[in-house]
């Protein structure tokens, strides 16, 4: 007989299995975080080169000069918004059209799920101003967007001045193939995702924006822009996007072309390019930046607004003009022209970008990894759960054969433990913890009110206790739960319990990674050795530790706490609290707001999970 | 039968019909689109331009362009096409005729164009309308490999199917000698597998080779030439129709270290030397007069006029032209339907199927069988 029907021959592969399961597990899971720190490392790094035909070279004239134009611009922008209040969009109208676009605006309005204390804003209502440069001599089929997305706290009007005079010298080329659009949005994000709603007529976040008037084709890339000053010393990019998209990666490259033509200085992260990858400094260097990317793409949020256009597989980057101490600085005429190189080999492109990479890490500004080169690393951390449920899987059945074995020859023999738990011991638990899950995610903003109601508190500070409170009810849960239980479970129903939550989580965390690579190996590194540990035998206060240690808010505590770490502006433990409480807060209004799938994710998938692993961990 | 005049040949007509051919024909093809190609546009019609300066006129010109720089959108001067930077050598015009355009340039256009096998319903300015006594040019560029040449992104042709259409054109006496140029990636083995007589082969790259652009314009925003054809332009603008210039001097344009590729010509096929071929001889159309003050006698045949006289005869009696048959129609018409009825499974299925019972039988055993029936 075969090898897995011969129960003697299974039996020995089951004691072998279980002999080497938790060396191989260890190994593996060691595995994992090494695969992923040499990920920085030369031979899973490549360089990156342009893989688009039609984008070719950086063989372009900038002939932009209008940085005079632009400053003035800027200055009339700043005066006239300093004296409206808000976006002075009479003002805008009336200059697009002198500089020669077509100009339509928007309206828009939001009440937002509570006060969003970060940004001071509630009921929100604004206007967005777009201008559209039509091609000459091709039909509009085509379009690409140049934004500058306005705050109340970041006027951005440099921005707004540059994007004017980029307009006035777009409109006196000829060479256009696709239109363009000049964007301001106000409110930043929000003005960009009601414009883009509407641009592409669908309803994903309950905005309530007044229909577009004006089009121009199907956009093909978009650029977003922030400058604080009229100088600037370097030029920051930002490609995370909502829910860790990325865009195509050529879109990177053709950045990183324009600053190497124009002499501008490019980072990435904040953080500079290593000069020499043969030592050990650079790559260091380059895992620095590249936990700090993980951080930025696991977060999910939008980290401008090009994150909002990748949802509608539109490729787009964020520029942010830093200006620092250091003495080289470039002014508006060299931003300009990077600018005007990107748009105009932009303009030769004939079909979206799509040779490129979609999914990869970037260690550094001109090194990426692919993702057949970093998957691996989420394969070994997933494997150990998978040995885990084996192993367990084996136990079972070892005392289901054993007993059956062992056991009296009557008539009525016992079922096999593997079958008498019965799904009826494990039901409970899962809906329980399902429950508490569902009310996380429901129950802090339902009862904001009636909490501010009953507490001295604010509603976004409501919503984040409730939070918390939640969060730590749960744990109070298995000391509750057997009573719901009926007391015939046995002793083996553990086994089973974390078997299945084995299996939950692996699946779970497997889905994430495929398409949120840095979100899944985060979750995956912190919580599968506390899973893989979990048992009610053994010390239990240090396995509740690691268990607490390792749940959903400590990993996103811990997390903030590397994030500033690694910008190397570190936090001291009251302002970490304070960044980890308006960050819970942000987290659940960007899903209301943007549709950011992490708050979701976390309340309704992950921590019913670990709750199932608390379960077992009180096993009585 | 019309002319039958015999003549004596003076010394003079000895150099006078050095060169077999009475007409000159060019076929120039450009296989590429998009506006990257913009360089492959450019080298056809710089070789066009040479073609007619040097005499051919544009109703035996067949130039066909896969796309149209010209009038792109992309192009800041709309109506050009350069093949010099800073846009010293505007090579459209204003009387570029151009036969074949945009997805007219096929696979199977081209050897139609060369066979001749063309609809009855084409027009003149898309024919080759050679004969046995045409010198005819080709030339073809885009992006090539090895042992074909790619046709708009979407097919290709390749050395094997070229060498046979030029067989074809032998066997229908379609040209009396061929140059055969081509600025490709690896474009010598696009001349590889020629076979018949009379063709000279001149290619940009050896096998293994790219052929590289030249002329960057930021202006533009592109490459506005290759290389191996800049310089054989470059070579071109110094001939006149009266130039002895031969082919010797066209295989030396474009050294290694100018063209950074190892241009390559085949000349084992061709029956004159290459030395006293001249370049006019392919890229002009250049008519030899010479006025003569000698008179030369010519004899007459007795039986002219009497030939005369049958063939008019001839003419009132002969019967009413047939085409013959080319499709048994009536066989066709007259075919029995298949019977479209149920057949039982072939073989195949069959062992499949009992393939797999036998593999579950075995697994589970006999007993099983007893479920089934």
């Amino acid at each position: 007989m075969g090898l897995l029907s011969d129960p003697v021959r299974r039996r020995a592969l089951a004691r072998l299995v279980l002999r080497l399961n938790a060396p191989l597990c260890v190994l593996s899971y060691v595995a994992g975080i090494a695969w992923f720190l040499a990920l920085a490392f030369p031979p899973l790094t490549q360089r990156t080169y342009m893989s688009e035909n039609a984008m070719g070279s950086t063989m372009v004239e900038e002939q932009f000069v209008g940085g005079d134009r632009a400053r003035s611009f800027a200055r009339d922008f700043a005066a006239y918004r300093r004296k409206s209040g808000a976006l002075p969009v009479a003002w805008l109208e009336r200059t697009m059209r002198s500089v020669g676009l077509e100009v339509y605006t928007q309206s828009f309005s939001r009440k937002l799920p509570f006060p969003d204390e970060t940004h001071e804003r509630y009921m929100v209502s604004g206007t967005n101003v777009y201008g559209i440069l039509r091609a000459p001599r091709a039909a509009s089929t085509e379009s690409l967007v140049f934004t500058v997305p306005c705050g109340s706290d970041s006027t951005n009007s440099q921005a707004v001045g540059l994007l004017l005079a980029l307009a006035a010298h777009f409109r006196g080329q000829i060479y256009w193939a696709k239109d363009i659009i000049f964007l301001v949005t106000e409110h930043d994000l929000l003005g960009t995702e009601a414009w883009l709603e509407a641009y592409h007529d669908v309803n994903v976040t309950g905005m309530q924006s007044s229909p577009l008037q004006g089009w121009a084709g199907a956009i093909q890339a978009a650029v977003a822009l922030e400058l604080s000053s009229d100088v600037v010393t370097s030029l920051d990019v930002a490609v995370e996007g909502l829910n860790g998209q990325l865009p195509n990666l050529d879109l990177l490259n053709l950045f990183q072309t324009f600053c190497q033509k124009g002499g501008l200085l490019c980072t990435l992260q904040g953080k500079l390019q290593p000069q020499d990858w043969t030592s050990l400094d650079g790559p260091l260097q380059g895992l620095q930046t590249l936990l700090l990317m993980v951080l930025q793409q696991a977060s999910g949020r939008p980290h401008g607004p090009h994150g909002l256009f990748l949802r509608y597989r539109v490729e787009a980057l964020t520029l942010r003009g830093i200006n620092s101490f250091r003495q080289y600085k470039y002014d508006l005429v060299a931003v300009g022209k990077a600018l005007e190189g990107m748009f105009r080999k932009l303009n030769h492109l004939l079909e979206r970008l799509h040779q490129s990479f979609f999914l990869y890490l970037l260690p550094a500004l001109s090194r990426f990894v692919s993702i057949g080169l970093y998957m691996p690393a989420a394969g070994f951390l997933l494997l150990v759960l998978g040995l885990k449920a084996l192993e367990l899987w084996m136990q079972l059945h070892e005392a289901g054969v054993g007993l059956e074995a062992g056991g009296g020859p009557g008539p009525s023999a016992p079922l096999p433990p593997a079958q008498g738990v019965g799904l009826a011991s494990l039901v409970a638990p899962l809906l329980v913890s399902q429950a508490m899950g569902l009310a996380l995610y429901i129950l802090p903003v339902l009862g904001q009110h009636v909490a501010t109601q009953h507490f001295p508190v604010g509603e976004a500070e409501a919503v984040v206790l409730t939070l918390l409170a939640i969060y730590v009810a749960g744990l109070a849960l298995p000391h509750n739960t057997h009573r719901v239980v009926s007391t015939q479970a046995p002793d083996r129903g553990w086994m089973a319990l974390k078997l299945v939550a084995l299996i939950y989580l692996a699946l779970q965390l497997g889905c994430i990674a495929l398409t949120n690579f840095s979100l899944g190996f985060l979750l995956a590194a912190t919580m599968v050795p506390a899973a893989a540990l979990t048992e009610p035998h053994g010390p239990r206060p240090l396995y509740a530790a690691l268990l607490v240690l390792t749940g959903p808010a400590a990993t996103l505590l811990g997390s903030l706490f590397l994030w500033r770490e690694l910008q190397e502006a570190p936090l001291s433990i009251a302002e970490g609290w304070q960044l980890f409480l308006a960050a819970l807060a942000q987290g659940v209004l960007e899903h209301y707001t943007y549709g950011a799938l992490l708050f979701p994710l976390l309340a309704l998938g992950l921590y019913p999970c670990w709750l199932l692993f608390w379960n077992v961990l009180f096993w009585k | 039968n019309l002319l039958a005049y015999s003549f004596v040949l003076s010394p003079f007509s000895e150099q006078f019909f050095r060169s077999g051919h009475t007409n000159n024909w060019a076929v120039l093809v450009c296989t590429s689109r998009f506006w990257f190609n913009y360089r492959h546009v450019a080298n056809t019609l710089s070789v066009y331009r040479s073609v007619k300066r040097l005499g051919i006129p544009d109703s035996h010109i067949v130039l066909m362009l896969a796309d149209d720089m010209a009038c792109n959108p992309r192009n800041p001067k709309p109506a050009t096409v350069f093949s010099h930077k800073n846009m010293e050598l505007n090579v459209y015009g204003d009387d570029v005729e151009v036969d074949y355009r945009s997805y007219e340039v096929t696979v199977e256009n081209f050897l139609r164009v060369l066979t001749g096998r063309i609809p009855p319903s084409t027009p003149r300015s898309k024919r080759l309308l050679s004969d046995d006594r045409s010198n005819i040019l080709i030339y073809m560029t885009g992006h090539g490999g090895n042992g074909f040449l790619k046709f708009q992104d979407s097919e290709e042709i390749t050395n094997i199917e070229l060498a046979d259409a030029f067989e074809q054109m032998w066997q229908k006496r379609r040209y009396n000698e061929l140059l055969f140029i081509i600025d490709t990636c690896q474009g010598a083995s696009m001349y590889e597998r020629f076979y018949s007589p009379n063709i000279m082969a001149l290619a940009s790259s050896q096998v293994g080779e790219d052929s590289l652009s030249h002329q960057p314009d930021p202006a533009i925003g592109v490459h506005l030439m290759d290389r191996y054809t800049f310089y054989v332009l470059e070579f071109l603008e110094e001939i006149n129709p009266a130039s002895q210039t031969n082919m010797n001097d066209l295989f030396q344009v474009c050294p290694k270290s100018l063209c950074v590729s190892t241009p390559g010509h085949r000349t084992d096929l061709f029956q004159r030397d290459p030395k006293n071929v001249l370049i006019t001889d392919f890229f002009g159309s250049v008519r030899k007069v010479e006025i003569t003050t000698e008179t030369i006698s010519l004899q007459q045949y007795s039986e002219m006029e009497s030939s005369y006289k049958e063939d008019q005869m001839d003419e009132e009696l002969m019967e009413p032209l047939k085409y013959a048959e080319q499709l048994p129609v009536a066989q066709i018409i007259h075919q029995k339907p298949k019977l479209k009825d149920w057949h039982p499974p072939g073989g195949f299925i069959l062992g499949l199927w009992a393939l797999i019972i036998m593999v579950f039988f075995k697994t589970y055993g006999i007993k099983h069988m007893k479920f089934i029936f």
